[in-house]
C-alpha cells in the first residue's frame, strides 16, 4: 500500500509535466471533472484493470473509472450491440484483437486522438491515421504445472503439444472470447495451417474462455499444460508462488498487440482523453511492465530481469486487417474442431 | 337491467384493458418478434434461417444434447425425488422437518452456483472429491468428471428434483390409506400394495414431476455454460447465447428458439391434460387416515442415506464455496498459509462492478416483486371470485409465460426493445419486464392458492351486512390474504435475484446484475470473487426464505408440518 501511494504521488507530479502546457491541462482536468467519470471497456485481466483504474482515481480525484472488464470479443459485441440500439455508453475501448480497431475505424466509431508522448513509440504500435495506439503487448506461450510435469518432459514447441501423451491433460482458451487467443490462432494458422488445430483437438482439450484462465487451470492442477495464453498472467501467477513454468517456443511466439482508442461518441470525451494520456505515460507503462509482466511500446520502460526481452524472442506477428477479415473464420473453424 | 349491465361492464373493463395491454407488452410482443424475425429475409418471408439452423450438424448436435440432458434429468429427478417424498410423507424416518428444509434449500439454490461449486468438487484432476478418491484408492483415474454429459445431468438433477418431490409429497399426502390397507388385508405384501395401489394413484403426479423437471433442464443456461462448454459441447440455450456474439445472428437465434418454445408448450399441454384427467376419487379426498409406515430398524440408515444424498446439492457445494472464499488458491487445502480475506476485500472494495450489481439486483428484485405481487393479487382475486367475463382466459394468460424459457424470452425482448417505439435496451426496464414475465406464473399460482383458501362466504356476509365491495376487500379479504401476498412477493424476489438466462442477453454494463457479474468472473476464472458473491446471493435468498416461513407459518413446499 505504501508503494502504491508513493507511486500515486509520483504520478500526480508527472501528470503536471506531460507535454500539454499547464494551463491547458488544468482546463482539461476541470472539464473532465465535470464529466465525473470515464467508462473503460477493457480486456486486461480484472485485477490489473482495477489497479489502473484506482491509480487514475488517485491521480485525478473526482473522476471515477468505471471498469467494464470482459473478453475482447465480448467487448466488440457490446460496442456493436449498443451502437445498434443507439446507446452511447463507452468512452475508452481496449481489446487484444487489433482487427477490432480496423473494423471500428472503418465504421467511424473511433475518435482521432493521439495520446501525449506517443511519438516515441515504435511504428508497429501506432495506427498511421492516428485513431488507435497499442497500450500493451503480450506473447502467447505454453505453460505447465511444475508439480505435475518434470521440466525434462515439458513440451518445448507448439508441435510437441500434438503428442498423444498429452491427451486429456491440456487446456486452451477461446478465440470466440479472447483477442489474445484469436491473434494466437491466426499466427499459428499462418505458420502451420488449420491442420495444426485439427490435430491439437484430437488431444481432447479442456476449453476455457479468457486467456488468463488457463493460468488458473494449470496452477490448480486441473490440467497439466496450457497450450496458449498471455505470458503476463502466467508471470503474475508464478510470482505469487504458483507452480507454473512458462515455455517460449523457439519456432516463435505470437505477438499480441492490444490497442486502445476513444469512441467517437464518447459520453465523457475529456475524461477519456485524460485517462488515455494517463495510461500511455512512462510511469503507468512501467507499472504494467513491472508488476503485471506486460510488454509496452514505451522506449524508456525497463523490464524485470526474470522475463525475456521482446527483442530476445522470435515474434510471430499478424496483420490487423487480416485478423479483422478472418475473424469469423477463426471462430467458426475453432468451434468446428474443438466442439464449442 | 341495462344499467346493471353497464355497471358490470364498467367494473370489468379497466381490468380487461390493463391485463390485455400488460399481456401484449409481456408476451405477444417478444414472441411475435421472434416468430417474424425467424422468417424475415432480405427480400420477403423466407425459411432460410430454419433451413440453416436445422441443416447445420453442430446445431443438430446441440439440439440432441438438450434432448439427452432433459430426458435424463427428468428420470433422475424422479429417481431422487419420489423416494424422498415417500420417506417424508409416509414413512417414520427421523428428522422429517430437517429433510424438508434441505430439499427446500436445494430448491432455492441458484443452479449456476451449484454448477460452479461442483467444478471445484469434481473437476477431474483438481476437484477435491477426486483428489480424495485418488488418495484413498491409489488410482490415477478420476472418480467423476463433472465436465461431461453425466456430470451436467447430475448437477442439474440435484437442483431440479425438488419439483418432483413437491408433486409427489403433496399427492401422497392426499391419498388416503384405506385402499392400501384394504389391499393389505386382502393379503397383499408391502411391495404388492405399493405396486398395485400407491404407484398407480401417484402416477399422474410422477409424470407431471417428470415433465416439470424436463422443462427446467430445457430452459437452463448457467449450468450447461459452466459444465458443457469446457467439455466442448453445446446445448440449445448456450447455442442461442453464442448467436449473439459478434457478428450477431439474431435471425438464427430466433429460428433456433422456436423448437425450444414449441417443446415447452407441448410438454405443458401434456402435463395439463394429465392433471386435468385425474378423476381418481381416492386422490384429493380429505378425511381418510394416512397411515405412517414403520421403517423399523431401517429408520436411521434411511436417514443417513438421505443426508448423504443431500450433501450433493447442499453440504458439499456450500462448504466448498465458503472454503474458496477464504483461500488464496481454491484447490489447495485451507491451511494458515492459504487463508486470506483478500477475496472479500477485492470483491467489495476493489472490484468496481460489485456494488452497482448488488444495487441493481436489489432494485430489480424489490421492484419486480412489488409490481408482480400487486398484479398477481388483482388477477387472482378477479379470477377466483369470477368477477369478470372470461376470467378463465385471464388465468390462462397469467400462467402462459411458463412456456417461454428465459433465453427465448430474452431474444424476443431484445429484438422488441432495441428498436422504436420502445427503446428499453440499456435500461433496467427491459430486465424488469423480463423478470416480471418470467415470475408471473409462480406468483399467480401462489396468489391463487391464497384466495381459494379464503371462503367467499366471509365476503358475502360482509356484503349482506351492508359493506361495499371495497370495504369488504379492505376489512375482510385483505387481512386474510396478507400473508399470501407477502409469500408471492418473496417467491418473485427469490426468482429475480437468481435469474441468469435472460439477464445474460439483456444486460448492458450499467445494468449488470449479480448473476451476470458472477458469470463474467467465471469466464475469467476468478474463483475467489465468485465464491464471495455466491455467498452474498445465498444469504439474500435465505433471508427471504426465512421471511416466508415466518409469514406463512409453514415451509415453502406447500404442506404443513
Amino acid at each position: 500500500m505504501k508503494r502504491l501511494s508513493a507511486l500515486v504521488g509520483l504520478l500526480v507530479s508527472i501528470g503536471m509535466l506531460v507535454a500539454v502546457p499547464a494551463s491547458a491541462q488544468d482546463a482539461r482536468v476541470e472539464a473532465a471533472k465535470k464529466e465525473g467519470k470515464v467508462v473503460w471497456y477493457t480486456s486486461l485481466a480484472l485485477p490489473t484493470a482495477e489497479k489502473i483504474g484506482k491509480l487514475f482515481e488517485a491521480a485525478y480525484p473526482g473522476i471515477k473509472v468505471e471498469v467494464q472488464r470482459t473478453g475482447s470479443q465480448r467487448i466488440l459485441q457490446r460496442v456493436m450491440q449498443e451502437m445498434q440500439a443507439n446507446l452511447k455508453l463507452v468512452d475508452v475501448i481496449h481489446t487484444s484483437d487489433a482487427g477490432h480497431f480496423v473494423l471500428l475505424k472503418e465504421k467511424k466509431l473511433l475518435m482521432k486522438y493521439s495520446p501525449a508522448g506517443i511519438d516515441a513509440f515504435p511504428a508497429g504500435f501506432k495506427d498511421k491515421d492516428g485513431y488507435y495506439f497499442t497500450l500493451r503487448a503480450t506473447v502467447n506461450v505454453i505453460a505447465y504445472n511444475t508439480k505435475l510435469v518434470p521440466a525434462a518432459e515439458a513440451p518445448k514447441g507448439w508441435k510437441d503439444l500434438l503428442d498423444p501423451k498429452w491427451r486429456g491433460k491440456m487446456v486452451t482458451a477461446h478465440p470466440g472470447y479472447s483477442g489474445v487467443i484469436s491473434t494466437h490462432v491466426l499466427a499459428l494458422v499462418q505458420l502451420y495451417g488449420w491442420d495444426y488445430f485439427k490435430q491439437l483437438a484430437q488431444n481432447k482439450l479442456m476449453l476455457v474462455q479468457s486467456a488468463v484462465d488457463p493460468a488458473g487451470v494449470v496452477a490448480s492442477g486441473e490440467r497439466q499444460v496450457a497450450v496458449d495464453g498471455g505470458d503476463y498472467y502466467y508471470y503474475q501467477m508464478k510470482k505469487k508462488g504458483n507452480p507454473i513454468e512458462v515455455v517460449y517456443p523457439k519456432e516463435g511466439v505470437p505477438l499480441v498487440i492490444s490497442p486502445s482508442a476513444i469512441a467517437s461518441f464518447a459520453p465523457h470525451p475529456n475524461a477519456a482523453k485524460l485517462f488515455t494520456d494517463f495510461t500511455f505515460t512512462r510511469e503507468l507503462q512501467q507499472v504494467m511492465a513491472d508488476s503485471e509482466g506486460l510488454y509496452t511500446g514505451h522506449p524508456e520502460v525497463k523490464y524485470p530481469a526474470d522475463k525475456p526481452k521482446l527483442s530476445d524472442l522470435k515474434l510471430l506477428t499478424v496483420d490487423p486487417e487480416e485478423l479483422e477479415r478472418r475473424n469469423e473464420e477463426i471462430k467458426s473453424r475453432f468451434v468446428e474442431f474443438f466442439g464449442a | 337491467m341495462s344499467l346493471a349491465r353497464l355497471q358490470g361492464l364498467d367494473r370489468s373493463l379497466p381490468v380487461w384493458v390493463v391485463s390485455a395491454l400488460a399481456l401484449v407488452l409481456l408476451m405477444a410482443l417478444p414472441i411475435g418478434w421472434i416468430a417474424s424475425l425467424s422468417v424475415s429475409g432480405e427480400s420477403g418471408p423466407t425459411f432460410a434461417h430454419y433451413r440453416r439452423v436445422f441443416a447445420d450438424p453442430a446445431l443438430q448436435k446441440a439440439l440432441w444434447n438438450t434432448i439427452v440432458l432433459a430426458f435424463w434429468v427428468g428420470l433422475a429427478s424422479i429417481a431422487l425425488g419420489a423416494p424422498l417424498a415417500w420417506l417424508t410423507a409416509r414413512a417414520d424416518i427421523p428428522g422429517r422437518g430437517v429433510i424438508r428444509g434441505l430439499v427446500m434449500a436445494s430448491f432455492v439454490t441458484p443452479p449456476f452456483l451449484g454448477a460452479f461449486a461442483w467444478v471445484m468438487l469434481a473437476g477431474p484432476n483438481a476437484g477435491l472429491l477426486n483428489k480424495i478418491w485418488r488418495g484413498v484408492s491409489g488410482s490415477d483415474e478420476a472418480l467423476f468428471n463433472i465436465f461431461s454429459m453425466p456430470g451436467l445431468v447430475f448437477v442439474v438433477t440435484i437442483y431440479t428434483f425438488p419439483y418432483v418431490y413437491i408433486m409427489i409429497a403433496n399427492t401422497l399426502a392426499l391419498i388416503a390409506s384405506d385402499l392400501e390397507e384394504a389391499a393389505a388385508i386382502l393379503g397383499a405384501g408391502r411391495l404388492t400394495v405399493a405396486r398395485t395401489v400407491t404407484l398407480p394413484m401417484a402416477a399422474p403426479a410422477l409424470l407431471s414431476g417428470f415433465i416439470l423437471s424436463v422443462l427446467q433442464a430445457l430452459a437452463l443456461f448457467g449450468s450447461p455454460a459452466i459444465l458443457s462448454l469446457p467439455a466442448g459441447f453445446h446445448t440449445i440455450t448456450t447455442q442461442i447465447w453464442t448467436f449473439f456474439h459478434f457478428p450477431p445472428k439474431t435471425e438464427m437465434a430466433a429460428a433456433f428458439s422456436m423448437p425450444l418454445l414449441l417443446a415447452t408448450a407441448l410438454l405443458l399441454l401434456v402435463q395439463k391434460r394429465l392433471l386435468g384427467r385425474r378423476g381418481y376419487a381416492a386422490v384429493g379426498g380429505k378425511g381418510g387416515q394416512r397411515r405412517t409406515i414403520s421403517l423399523g430398524p431401517w429408520r436411521w440408515p434411511a436417514f443417513a442415506a438421505v443426508m448423504a444424498v443431500m450433501a450433493c446439492p447442499i453440504f458439499l457445494p456450500y462448504a466448498v464455496l465458503a472454503k474458496a472464499s477464504l483461500s488464496r488458491a481454491w484447490a489447495q487445502p485451507l491451511s494458515w498459509d492459504n487463508f486470506t480475506l483478500a477475496n472479500f476485500s477485492f470483491t467489495f472494495f476493489e472490484y468496481s462492478a460489485t456494488q452497482a450489481a448488488i444495487v441493481n439486483t436489489l432494485e430489480l428484485g424489490v421492484m419486480t416483486a412489488c409490481v408482480g405481487a400487486g398484479l398477481v393479487t388483482v388477477l387472482s382475486y378477479v379470477t377466483s371470485r369470477r368477477l369478470i367475463v372470461g376470467h378463465q382466459l385471464v388465468a390462462f394468460l397469467a400462467l402462459a409465460p411458463v412456456v417461454i424459457p428465459g433465453v427465448v424470452l430474452a431474444v424476443g425482448l431484445f429484438i422488441a426493445y432495441t428498436r422504436p417505439p420502445l427503446l428499453l435496451y440499456g435500461t433496467l426496464w427491459i430486465l424488469f419486464i423480463a423478470y416480471l414475465t418470467k415470475e408471473m406464473p409462480v406468483g399467480y399460482a401462489q396468489s391463487d392458492t391464497t384466495f381459494r383458501a379464503i371462503p367467499p362466504e366471509l365476503e358475502d356476509a360482509g356484503r349482506i351486512l351492508g359493506g361495499g365491495r371495497l370495504r369488504v376487500l379492505r376489512d375482510i379479504t385483505a387481512p386474510l390474504a396478507r400473508s399470501g401476498v407477502i409469500a408471492a412477493w418473496c417467491f418473485i424476489f427469490i426468482g429475480v435475484i437468481r435469474e441468469l438466462s435472460a439477464s445474460i442477453i439483456l444486460f448492458t454494463p450499467a445494468t449488470k446484475v449479480m448473476s451476470v457479474v458472477i458469470f463474467d468472473l467465471k469466464e475469467e476464472g476468478q474463483f475467489g470473487a465468485i465464491a464471495v458473491l455466491g455467498l452474498v446471493m445465498l444469504v439474500m435468498t435465505f433471508a427471504t426464505v426465512a421471511l416466508v416461513q415466518r409469514v406463512l407459518g409453514r415451509d415453502f413446499l406447500g404442506a404443513r408440518e
